[in-house]
């Protein structure tokens, strides 16, 4: 391997030829402020256009100042990253971006977690000597997503994520010059776009000009109405990532918190989406057994591999792009989705309220949920089976503005009966999570035989694509797993080609599954956030007492008196749903 | 080609197509036709002869006269006095400027006396749609003997001895670039024509595509057959219609000759070419943005290394050069690199064609050796100033370069020599600026081009350079600070130092040059609001002055806004809120009674 010797800062620091400076920099302790570029190791992304200028470091005997983050180290390079006339450049360089910058830093929605703000503060900028025309572009919300244009500072990484990772291609920058701005083609709206709302763009946006809609107004004052029954579901992916809005360290599991603090809120149940994860598995499961078995009987006209279809990004994605193949996923409703409409139908019977007094709030660790959610066939006389979506991240708004003291909370337990769930709910949360859970119930009802072990270690870990064989009794399954609609794309058009080798294929449209989701704490470009949240989940789910969703007493009685068994015309009815061409 | 008697060469440029040569074309055509002298005569539409000033030009060859501001209805009399009789017509001959005198052929014209044409030695000669006119002119004669006596290292050998540097801009050396390309291992290279020539004003690569598009061509196969590449793409801008047509008709020609296409000349060498339409953005000259916009994307430059010899136009080896710097190639192969060599300075041989415009004399293209100085470019070719006024600076390099003043007149004009001028050679564009030019004006002139063209990726170029634009309309509406001119230089030296690519880099040089030695004029406009040249109108104020009026009411009746009251035989008055500065009634009063103050 090529060794290179440098020294930055007068400090000599020997790296692998082809390392950047800002590597080499980081490597010896040296941060140089960096904006635009992100880099997400394991997952194989990165961003750096080299556009926002503020890592330029003076390299001796080089013309002019040299980017840090595209720049790579060579022998005997000379680096300083604070001279006078690199420092002078990058705050020169900051004031210019923040000269076209709003400064509302107080109302907007991204202050004390905003990058561009952090490093305004980090440089010391006190004055903006270079004052001008700003920017002013139409804000644009759809019903996942706020563009606030004016808010951008160009660094790309949405259009990045958008494009490279996940193949969406509506984001990319238009016009010239100083009236350069990210945007969908010809400045259309988001949502006349084949935009999926999968939310990576707001997930890596640096500043407040990419968020969510926000929903918290609407939750707290169907909290407020004494008429309304409000009962709130989390996600598998929530628990993991809470905490780190609240200073805990990524990876905490909160779940006892979590339940805790919404019932402070006044939600008058608690209930878990990891119950109607395990109902996905019943539905998914069988759905996958019979074909399964008719291709096994020589069925010419089933649809195999299976396609999951859990993650409403990805729904949307395959209705865009691929609505040939629209026969194809799996036709199970979303864990979200599914607990809407039990809860609005079966809970709501319980109760014997109306559906229309019910009131279903989720925690989502997404943002297309929110567009999920108000999808039409996901209603009953325009009475949605799930009423509100809101992110992790506005969740732990509402618990801050209602004075919680979210650490000291003690551990609260879900409500009964849609409150209980097994490790294969909780493990949803992550990429390769779905299928291990169908896995394992789908081995035990079809060989009629107990696993010898639980875990799947050969459907774990962060590669983009995985694939694996599991053997059913000697019936090799073949497993495929993507995560990022890129990879999906790829298994996709494998298929178009009739080149498919996989029965069963888990497709998540966010990198890391919903634990990277868009609706979750901003990781700001740390891969090892994304990863200590998966552990999380796998410590979770081998915590549980049951693990495999077949065996949750509440799901069994969930059959037993309402819904008869897994696919049946009632199960059908409530859990399924159907696929539309969107064509744009 | 020969048989005829008398060859007319019309100069069918873009520029002298504007002022109707097509229809002068047609008028010979016709009254040779109605005359019967058809078959003696030929009519041939060449491209642009250099002399834009004068044009259109009209060439008569054997005698090789030359009639300058020719219309169409002056066909007929040159048939007949010229053709005919022999004669030639006097009113349409060149006079010269200085001495009055009449100058009947362009060896006798100073415009071209010092000029040595290499790059445009055809642009003016040979009719571009006819590939045998370049074959006559030893056109494709450097391929030949490349193909089938040289290997393509001791091709490269040659340009490097020759001490070619690229003409569009940067100046690296040519051979070397192309060195490198060859010696980066790739299944699949391409080589690339750079015709995105957008600095304001020059037209130097536009006019050799529309006069010699098979000399670019042959230069083009030759660069494949050093570099190993199968592919040529030339990337030029739609806006460039004269260009493209002519390049599509001697592609086709030159393939119907098997110049292009498979086994050229009997080598086994394949290499064809393909066009590229550019949409005319000026940061598409620069190679990665060139390349990106051919790929179909967003035309923005990225950050180098890789270089596009290493990894270019789809991921693959690919070589970049402009126009001229192709044109260059077949004469060094021709006449060899030593030849080529003896030309010019010690670090840049060779000739350089610029652009020569603004306040001169000789508006036009000219093609001179690397080392002549400006003031025999501004003096002897370009005539000297306009109206006898006096010379204040040039701009080269166009946006990027910066201002000369009068003291570098006498510097030899070499890439190394205008870069520690604190200008660049740039692609060639030549403006020249008099004593009613302000230089405030000009640098916000070059820096509303720059906010125009910036591709918006970086900060320091978007943002920067919209500032420095806005504190010079300050400067140059009376509303500027003295702070201003420190912000001007600060704020300069921080976009050229953290920029991402050449066009940031280079973007603040007319501020900073024009600071550097106009200083006294920012001065003027932001401590006494001051336009000294008169030019910024916002400083400019139209009075009447009572003693001088004589109430003719001419300037009344012609202020297009209404500004000016006053009866007939009575002092008049200009209304400032009304007043536009349009300098009207200056211009009308015949009794000198409008102040500009």
């Amino acid at each position: 391997m090529d060794m290179i010797n440098l020294t930055i800062d007068n400090k000599p620091v020997v790296v692998v030829k082809g390392t950047t400076i800002l590597e080499a920099a980081k490597s010896i302790g040296i941060t140089v402020p960096t904006l635009c570029h992100m880099k997400l190791d394991d997952l194989g992304i990165e961003n750096k256009p080299g556009g926002c200028r503020i890592c330029v470091v003076e390299v001796k005997g080089r013309r002019n100042l040299a980017p840090a983050c595209c720049t790579e180290a060579t022998d005997g390079m000379e680096v300083s990253t604070h001279s006078i006339r690199a420092i002078n450049a990058r705050r020169t360089v900051l004031e210019l971006i923040l000269s076209d910058h709003p400064s509302d830093c107080l109302v907007c929605a991204k202050s004390g977690n905003c990058e561009l703000q952090d490093l305004a503060h980090r440089l010391g900028i006190r004055e903006i000597h270079y004052k001008g025309e700003q920017s002013s572009y139409r804000a644009d919300t759809s019903p996942a997503i706020i563009r606030e244009l004016n808010k951008c500072i160009l660094c790309r990484r949405c259009e990045m994520m958008c494009n490279e990772v996940q193949t969406v291609g509506v984001l990319s920058a238009i016009n010239r010059g100083f009236s350069s701005v990210v945007s969908p083609a010809f400045e259309m709206n988001l949502d006349h776009s084949v935009c999926t709302y999968c939310g990576q763009c707001v997930a890596v946006c640096p500043t407040g000009a990419l968020t969510e809609v926000d929903h918290t107004g609407a939750v707290v004052r169907a909290l407020a109405d004494p008429t309304k029954t409000v009962i709130v579901q989390t996600a598998p992916a929530v628990r993991a990532a809470l905490g780190e809005e609240f200073d805990m360290e990524p990876g905490t599991l909160v779940t006892g918190k979590l339940v805790a603090a919404l019932r402070r809120l006044g939600f008058d149940y608690v209930f878990d989406t990891d119950f109607s994860a395990d109902l996905t598995i019943m539905e998914e499961g069988t759905e996958l057994l019979n074909r399964l078995k008719r291709h096994l009987e020589g069925d010419p006209d089933v649809k195999l591999p299976i396609l999951t279809s859990c993650c409403p990004a990805w729904v949307k994605f395959f209705e865009h792009q691929f609505p040939d193949m629209k026969d194809i996923p799996s036709t199970a409703r979303s864990p979200q989705q599914m607990f809407g409409s039990i809860a609005k139908s079966y809970f709501a019977g319980i109760l014997g309220i109306k559906r229309e007094d019910l009131v279903v709030v989720s925690i989502m660790p997404c943002v297309a949920k929110k567009y999920e959610c108000g999808r039409d066939e996901f209603a009953v006389n325009n009475n949605p089976d799930v009423d509100f979506a809101l992110t992790t991240r506005e969740l732990a708004a509402l618990i801050k503005v209602s004075n919680i003291k979210f650490r000291l909370l003690d551990n609260e337990e879900y409500d009964a009966p849609l409150g209980e769930s097994t490790g294969a709910g909780v493990i949803f949360g992550t990429t390769g999570g779905v299928i291990e859970a169908a896995v394992r119930s789908a081995y035990e009802l079809y060989t009629g035989k107990e696993l010898p072990k639980i875990e799947f270690e050969e459907l774990r870990g962060m590669e983009g694509l995985r694939k694996a064989t599991i053997d059913f009794n000697g019936l090799p399954i073949n497993i495929g797993i993507a995560h990022g609609l890129r990879n999906a794309r790829k298994l996709l058009e494998d298929m178009r080609a009739g080149n498919s080798w996989y029965h069963a294929i888990e497709i998540m449209s966010c990198p890391g599954g919903c634990i990277g989701g868009g609706g979750q704490p901003y990781h700001h470009g740390n891969v090892e956030i994304l990863k200590k949240r998966q552990m999380a989940l796998y410590r979770e789910d081998s915590n549980k007492a049951i693990r495999k969703s077949h065996e949750n007493p509440y799901i069994k009685k969930l059959y037993e008196e309402y819904l008869g068994h897994p696919m049946s015309e009632k199960a059908h009815h409530l859990l399924h749903t159907v696929y539309f061409d969107r064509t744009r | 080609m020969s048989e005829y008697n008398f060859q007319i060469l019309v100069c069918g440029g873009t520029g002298c197509k504007a002022s109707e040569s097509e229809e002068i074309r047609s008028s010979f055509v016709n009254l040779l036709n109605e005359y019967g002298l058809e078959e003696e005569v030929q009519v041939v539409l060449t491209d642009c002869f250099g002399f834009c000033e004068k044009g259109p030009i009209v060439k008569m060859m054997p005698d090789k006269t030359v009639y300058v501001r020719v219309k169409p209805s002056d066909a007929d009399e040159i048939i007949k006095e010229h053709i005919v009789k022999g004669n030639q017509v006097e009113r349409l001959l060149y006079r010269d400027p200085v001495t009055g005198t009449v100058v009947r052929d362009r060896q006798h014209m100073e415009f071209y006396k010092k000029q040595i044409r290499i790059a445009l030695r055809n642009c003016g000669f040979i009719n571009p749609e006819e590939i045998d006119e370049y074959i006559a002119h030893d056109g494709y004669m450097a391929l030949g003997t490349c193909l089938t006596e040289m290997k393509p290292m001791e091709v490269i050998e040659q340009i490097k001895k020759s001490g070619l540097r690229g003409r569009g801009g940067g100046g690296f050396p040519t051979g070397l670039k192309w060195e490198i390309t060859a010696k980066v291992p790739g299944d699949q290279k391409y080589v690339v024509c750079n015709v995105d020539e957008g600095d304001p004003g020059a037209f130097m690569d536009r006019s050799i595509l529309e006069g010699d598009p098979h000399t670019v061509i042959e230069a083009m196969i030759i660069n494949g057959y050093c570099t190993g590449a199968s592919k040529g793409l030339v990337y030029i801008r739609a806006e460039y219609p004269l260009a493209i047509s002519r390049l599509k008709i001697a592609l086709a020609q030159a393939r119907a000759y098997g110049l292009l296409g498979d086994d050229i000349l009997g080598s086994g060498f394949n290499f064809d070419i393909e066009i590229r339409y550019g949409a005319g953005a000026f940061v598409c000259g620069e190679e990665t943005a060139l390349i990106h916009s051919m790929e179909g994307c967003r035309g923005e430059p990225t950050f180098k290394p890789p270089f596009p010899s290493v990894s270019g136009y789809l991921g693959k080896p690919t070589n970049v050069n402009n126009v001229e710097t192709y044109a260059n190639i077949p004469v060094i192969i021709n006449k060899g690199a030593d030849w080529f060599a003896s030309i010019g300075t010690e670090k840049s041989k060779g000739t350089k064609v610029f652009a020569l415009a603004g306040k001169i004399n000789n508006v036009g293209l000219i093609e001179v050796p690397l080392g002549t100085t400006l003031r025999e470019v501004i003096y002897d070719i370009g005539g000297g100033i306009r109206g006898g006024k006096k010379f204040k600076a040039v701009q080269t390099g166009g946006p990027s370069g910066g201002m000369l003043t009068a003291e570098f007149l006498d510097t030899p004009i070499d890439y190394d020599n205008l870069l520690a001028a604190g200008s660049m050679m740039g692609s060639g564009g030549m403006i020249v600026m008099d004593e009613d030019d302000c230089m405030v004006a000009i640098a916000k002139f070059y820096l509303g081009f720059t906010v125009e063209e910036s591709c918006g990726k970086c900060a320091p170029c978007r943002i920067g350079n919209k500032r420095l634009h806005e504190i010079l309309e300050r400067i140059t509406d009376g509303k500027g600070e003295i702070q201003d001119l420190d912000r001007l230089f600060m704020l300069s030296n921080v976009i050229k130092d953290a920029s991402l690519c050449g066009l940031g880099q280079t973007s603040p040089n007319p501020v900073l040059s024009s600071l550097k030695y106009f200083r006294q004029e920012y001065e003027a406009h932001v401590k006494a609001s001051h336009c000294p040249a008169g030019q910024c109108k916002a400083l400019v104020r139209y009075e009447v002055i009572e003693d001088k009026c004589t109430g003719c009411t001419l300037c009344f009746r012609n202020c297009p806004v209404g500004a000016i009251t006053g009866e007939k035989r009575e002092v008049h008055f200009i209304d400032q809120s009304l007043c536009i500065k349009c300098g009207v009634c200056f211009e009308k009063c015949k009794f000198g009674a409008i102040l500009v103050s």
